[in-house]
């Protein structure tokens, strides 16, 4: 039921609330995805350990519902804990690409941007949420519904 | 404990991008696709993790400093500029591209695949390329 998978988006989102705010309250810092990953591959310092621990935390949990079989993923699809990709390879890349650069350009992304700066109430965040969203909302209408998804 | 904290943080974010369905590309682009079948999912965890990073962050501000680290460390600029909003606006289209953000990409690694593995591959590619643009590295 559909229902059923808005409310499942619900309690995930509350996981991620509860992963902002202890990140805060331990090590003072914000759950920025792209901040954090790429500062624990291009910045030297004492902030690694915590990094990288946080990387096996982001990338076990998908791991242990996947290992244990769990049905509490929640793809489009229904079944399975990871959607597949359904962008192909070229798009991918182009895809990949522009996501770094303008994360990094950006300050920020769904995370340290959408969840966590919309919580702070700053004004840079709010502004950033809003063109990324509204963009991302474009370039899916201009690739599936202008070029018919040849893109 | 401070690599102890990184770790559960890291796993309550990968539980919740899980559960909440994040880790499915067809999800995402189901919301931002707004002229097709749309799919308010995005909206409920979205709607979800900031209400509740809005009262554990004023409950954790309580506090002088965090339990672990010396001090809270926050952005403090409130100005726009193009970098912010440019590079936002890119974001938004690698975003919609593939609907692939930084946390589902990696948190997806378990479901590995080639176009996964190129996409990741380019993203860190992207930063590294944002550093080398960016005065303050």
């Amino acid at each position: 039921m559909e229902t059923m998978g808005w409310l499942q988006g619900a309690l995930g989102g509350v996981l991620i609330g509860l992963s902002a705010t202890l990140l805060m309250g331990l090590l003072g810092r914000i759950a920025g995805i792209s901040g954090i990953l790429s500062g624990l591959i291009f910045d030297r310092g004492g902030d690694r350990p915590w990094r990288l621990a946080f990387l096996l935390g982001l990338v076990s949990g998908p791991a242990l519902l996947m290992l244990t079989e769990s049905d509490l993923g929640n793809t489009a699809a229904g079944a399975g804990v990871v959607g597949l990709p359904v962008a192909g390879p070229l798009l991918m890349l182009a895809g990949g690409l522009l996501v770094g650069l303008g994360t990094g350009l950006g300050s920020g992304c769904t995370s340290g941007h959408g969840v966590c700066g919309l919580a702070r109430l700053s004004p840079r965040s709010m502004a950033a949420t809003l063109v990324f969203v509204l963009v991302a909302m474009l370039t899916v209408f201009v690739s599936r519904h202008m070029l018919g998804g040849s893109v | 404990m401070k690599a102890l904290a990184g770790y559960l943080a890291g796993l309550l974010f990968g539980l919740g991008l899980a559960i909440s369905g994040m880790t499915d590309p067809a999800r995402v682009i189901g919301f931002l696709d707004v002229a097709g079948a749309w799919d308010p999912t995005l909206i409920f965890v979205l709607g979800g993790a900031v209400i509740t990073t809005f009262t554990g962050y004023r409950l954790a501000w309580r506090r002088q400093a965090p339990v672990l680290d010396a001090r809270f460390q926050l952005p403090t600029r409130r100005d726009l500029d193009g970098r912010l909003l440019g590079g936002a606006a890119l974001f938004g289209i690698g975003w919609g591209l593939t609907g692939y953000c930084p946390g589902p990409a990696v948190a997806s690694l378990p479901g590995l695949s080639w176009p996964l593995a190129l996409f990741l591959v380019a993203m860190v590619a992207g930063w590294w390329l944002a550093r080398r643009f960016s005065p303050a590295h």
